[in-house]
């Protein structure tokens, strides 16, 4: 084997640990939280360094999104993967988790040639863990979940997963999906040093709904399964009772409140 | 004109940012309480490229443009302004000067090591008797042989010492004044080179400030920087671009004060309501906001004029001038909205209060900076 | 609507690899339309023989929904022995069979589970699919996805519901492929329409600061995953159901992934999802030492120690003590809460308990909010008054 080709799929995320509940409109104050780099498809992309260190190859690192988008491929190639594929196209909005791994999947052909697609597990703005399945399934590959230790062995990949309950190792033939947890490792930071060469604007292809040859009928909102109804806050239970005072007679009335209540 | 940072400095700006959230703001309490030097993170930023930012690749730096260092120092200050001045000072004084007037053979020697954080570098002109005067300045090199007599003491030298290797000033000829000073590339190892305690400062605590003391220090003639006599050129240069990169340390600083504010009041209730409701409040942040704004635009016009090879030294010190006191002012009103908290070392604008006095200090304290705008526009 | 021209066709297969919904099929060579089509015309566009042509308008209707029907709960079990969330999922589907006045089917797949089938009617099952052959266990994507989907497609059920757990995950989205259709991730509330069978499926998104409630309007099955911990199971001891024994053949497709060893986790001596009280810190502990203080409390109750994200996040103490949107979902009788502040991201994780009670210093937390008893004070002081107002007591 010459070297591993490795393709990474990553995407953009607004920051949801930034993500806050206005006190006043108990809205969601969207406004000024930063995007960053989904946590782990940054796993993803470390595994993917990882095993070209060992075997050497190529790294392709593939999202779909808006035009800003691009910047988490800047950010993987800064990372060390040698290129960045944007998928961007007004048809690709509203896309579900079907509809996106199909549009990957199509992108994925047009690139050619792989040994191996790594995933994170799940994107933590959705955390729904089925674009990597379902990505595997349009290209008709194995697929393995929950890969906290991957390594290549004579053209096949050994994983060990992460189960509830249990930790499994599977073999599978390359080429295969693997989506990976936050234990996999722990990446790297992008390196100032390759800002020059990520930015240069040789290493990033951007195709749209034309370059993938798919109507837009398949492509987008219209083509997805699913739809979004309703978006609301989640229910808060009515206030109870706030209890203030000395410690010793807060501590006594609550006991006698659970006592009423039958807790104790 | 068009304000958009370009696709290089928006992907350095969240490199720094990405790091320094992770990397330098869980820790910087601790740093600043313990005066500790953040040697783990500054490890960690040498092989990420933080050590050479302006350096071109050639030389092992990263090739990025002045723009893309002053977003760096501001993200790094943001989290932790000591980090942010160790690693301002080894670029702007400590690489720069080499990269700028070094010859072959010192860029080869020196500045490669620098570039790739293999050394840490820093700058000596202030003296116990010489601040904003350096003309002042008692340190002296006298020639003997192939080498130069180093004999003098630098105090306040930011990275002094953690540093591998200080730019130097010393009179070559006292007579001359001004034009009798030269820059020497001095390597700690050198015999008679020694560094004094770490000073205990008001802020800036992690980084590690102290005297260098030169007894007999004899520096190789290879290591004069520059032209024979031209040290105070080359300190004023090397100090243009260090007073854009400490106007961006201090807009860091103020960012902070500032989104600590936001936060806090909304959060915090009196009288039955977030303090943000409050139009006192509203009223501070929002002048906050603006005088953030109003630094930033200086900052990125002195470093855009660097970068076009325009002259920049007296956008550079209205820069310095006017982020500083923003930081101060900022950092003041804020420990203000914060109230008793403000007054705890658990809340971070207590350490910003602190931190931005020092920096309307050093390099160049605001009243040098005014003499020099002031010499510029009035001449 | 798409008409086929069968003559012409090279059997190139590019129309099969070109659609999107499994619209079309090659049979002996031969191409035809599934009620899969949505007459896109995906099809028609990669067509070099001009084998496919449109013929009038896109209806826009997908399938036939009226061929749909039932709801389905593919069962997990592990070692012969059912996973909890199977009995909560065919509590789910019962009520909702219920009101839809459909039947609820259980498929489980492994080997030697023939007396699960029992224990999978008494939960709520009127009829269960078993799958019982050596290759079938333990659990692997291919077969099971196979084995499944032959079944889905024969008796085509309207609803299609499994944890969301490893296995739930792995085999849920490959199934939501191969229809097709569509998939809502880790459902906290799941309703239907009594008319047409719309399910309304309720999830979290934003680290559970927002709820999406998402439907499957013009695809069948619709298709969830729903979290463990979430619904409530029913059991009726004196149910009868029927019992259909699945065929099931190995195929050498099944073997693409081989398992090497599995080795089980050492037991967590915490169990939070089974507490009856749990005790939970925050930052608000200010470091974490004070997690002891905790565990004292929680032992007067017999109860564990839970724990925030930020603190676990801070290496306080390990992530399995971790109750949120992204630790686990508790329904204990007694929650205290212990300098939290309530963050969205938590309340996901705890806000069904029974009784809640917070003891944070800032009456106006969000955690005081949902609290049934907030006490306002310092933990280091009330704790130990709690500590020692209990222990006579009990």
């Amino acid at each position: 084997m010459k070297g591993l080709r490795i393709i990474v799929t990553v995407k953009q995320v607004p920051d949801t640990a930034d993500v806050k509940i206005d006190p006043k409109t108990n809205s969601l104050m969207r406004e000024g939280i930063p995007s960053i780099l989904n946590p782990e498809d940054k796993n993803a992309v470390e595994a993917a360094l990882c095993l070209k260190q060992q075997h050497g190859g190529t790294i392709i690192a593939i999202t779909m999104g808006p035009p800003q988008a691009e910047e988490v491929l800047g950010e993987v190639l800064a990372m060390g993967a040698d290129q960045g594929v944007l998928l961007t196209d007004r048809a690709f909005a509203g896309s579900d988790t079907l509809i996106t791994a199909f549009t990957l999947s199509r992108a994925i052909m047009k690139l050619g040639k792989y040994d191996l697609i790594l995933c994170g597990r799940q994107a933590i703005d959705g955390d729904t863990a089925q674009v990597g399945p379902q990505l595997a399934g349009f290209l008709e590959l194995p697929q393995v979940t929950y890969a906290e230790h991957i390594s290549i062995e004579k053209g096949n990949a050994v994983v060990r997963r992460g189960l509830e309950d249990s930790t499994e190792w599977v073999r599978v033939k390359l080429p295969t999906l693997v989506t990976v947890t936050a234990a996999v490792n722990a990446p790297r930071y992008p390196m100032l040093y390759n800002v020059e060469a990520a930015c240069d604007g040789s290493r990033i292809i951007i195709w749209g709904a034309q370059e993938l040859k798919v109507p837009e009928t398949m492509l987008g909102l219209n083509a997805s399964p699913t739809g979004v109804k309703k978006i609301f806050e989640p229910e808060r239970k009515k206030k109870g009772q706030i209890i203030t005072g000395d410690p010793k007679d807060m501590t006594g009335i609550l006991i006698d409140k659970l006592q009423e209540l039958n807790m104790l | 004109m068009d304000f958009k940072l370009t696709k290089q400095q928006k992907l350095t700006r969240n490199i720094a940012r990405d790091f320094a959230r992770h990397e330098l703001e869980p820790f910087a309490q601790e740093w600043d309480e313990k005066m500790e030097f953040p040697r783990e993170a500054i490890a960690k930023m040498r092989s990420l490229g933080f050590m050479g930012i302006c350096i071109p690749q050639e030389y092992g730096g990263c090739g990025l443009d002045t723009v893309c260092y002053v977003l760096t120092i501001e993200e790094l200050a943001k989290a932790c302004a000591s980090t942010a001045i160790i690693v301002g000072v080894h670029n702007s004084m400590g690489a720069y000067p080499i990269y700028l007037l070094g010859t072959d053979a010192q860029k080869k020697k020196y500045l490669s090591g620098l570039a790739a954080g293999k050394k840490l570098g820093a700058f000596a002109l202030t003296e116990p008797n010489a601040g904003s005067d350096p003309v002042s300045m008692e340190t002296t090199a006298e020639q003997q042989g192939k080498s130069y007599i180093l004999n003098g003491t630098k105090t306040f030298i930011t990275n002094g010492g953690t540093s591998d290797i200080v730019i130097v000033m010393a009179y070559t000829d006292r007579s001359k004044r001004g034009k009798g000073i030269t820059a020497f590339i001095v390597e700690k190892k050198f015999k008679g080179f020694t560094a004094g305690p770490k000073e205990n400062k008001l802020g800036i605590r992690a980084s590690d400030t102290c005297e260098l003391i030169f007894e007999n220090c004899p520096v190789p003639a290879t290591n004069v920087l520059g032209p024979f006599g031209g040290g105070l050129n080359a300190a004023l240069e090397a100090l243009n671009l260090g007073r854009v990169g400490v106007a961006a340390q201090a807009l860091g600083v103020a960012r902070r004060a500032m989104e600590a504010c936001v936060t806090y009041s909304r959060e915090r209730k009196q009288f039955g309501r977030p303090i943000a409701d409050f139009q006192a409040i509203q009223w501070a942040i929002a002048d906050m906001a603006t005088e953030i704004e109003a630094a930033r635009g200086l900052i990125f016009k002195a470093a855009t004029l660097k970068d076009q090879g325009a002259s920049f030294a007296t956008e550079g010190a209205m820069a310095k001038l006017y982020a500083s006191e923003v930081a101060m002012r900022t950092a003041t009103k804020a420990v203000q909205i914060h109230g008793g908290y403000g007054c705890m070392k658990d809340y971070a604008v207590e350490r910003c209060f602190r931190d931005a006095k020092v920096i309307e200090i050093y390099e160049g304290t605001s009243e040098i900076q005014r003499l020099i705008i002031a010499r510029d526009v009035m001449r | 609507m798409i008409t086929l021209i069968p003559k012409k066709c090279i059997a190139c297969k590019l129309c099969v690899k070109a659609c999107l919904f499994g619209g079309v099929r090659l049979e002996h060579k031969t191409p035809v339309l599934t009620e899969l089509c949505t007459g896109c015309g995906a099809c028609i566009d990669v067509c070099r023989a001009g084998a496919i042509v449109s013929s009038g308008k896109s209806t826009g209707q997908i399938h036939n929904l009226a061929l749909y029907k039932g709801i389905w709960v593919i069962a997990e079990q592990r070692r012969a022995r059912l996973h909890p969330v199977t009995a909560e999922l065919l509590g789910k589907a019962r009520e909702l069979a219920d009101v839809r006045k459909t039947n609820v089917s259980a498929v489980v797949l492994g080997a030697d589970i023939k007396h699960l089938s029992n224990v999978l009617i008494q939960h709520g099952a009127d009829r269960v699919f078993i799958a019982d052959a050596p290759f079938l266990e333990p659990y692997r994507t291919i077969p099971a996805e196979r084995v499944i989907a032959g079944l889905i497609d024969k008796h085509k059920p309207e609803i299609i519901l499994l944890g969301a757990t490893t296995m739930g995950r792995d085999l849920a989205p490959r199934l939501a492929n191969r229809f097709r259709t569509g998939l809502t991730a880790d459902c906290t509330g799941l309703t239907i329409a009594a008319d047409d069978g719309l399910l309304h499926q309720t999830r979290p998104a934003f680290g559970g600061n927002i709820m999406a409630t998402i439907t499957t309007p013009r695809h069948r099955p619709q298709m969830a995953t729903v979290r463990p911990g979430v619904m409530q199971p029913q059991f009726f001891p004196d149910r009868n159901g029927e019992t259909i024994s699945v065929k099931v053949k190995q195929q050498a497709s099944d073997n693409a992934v081989q398992i090497l060893k599995t080795v089980k986790k050492r037991k967590s001596s915490i169990s939070l999802e089974k507490a009856e009280v749990i005790v939970s810190g925050g930052r608000g502990l200010g470091e974490s030492k004070n997690f002891r203080l905790l565990e004292k409390l929680a032992r007067v109750f017999s109860g564990q120690v839970g724990a925030s994200r930020a603190v676990v996040d801070m290496g306080w103490i390990a992530h399995e003590h971790q109750v949120g949107q992204t630790g686990k979902t508790v329904r204990p009788r007694i929650y205290i809460a212990c300098g939290i502040s309530g963050a969205v991201q938590h309340l996901a994780g705890m806000q069904e308990s029974d009784i809640i009670i917070a003891i944070n210093k800032d009456p106006q937390a969000p955690i005081m909010q949902i609290a049934h008893f907030g006490l306002v004070g310092d933990f280091k002081r009330i704790i130990p008054e709690l500590i020692e107002q209990l222990k006579p007591a009990s």
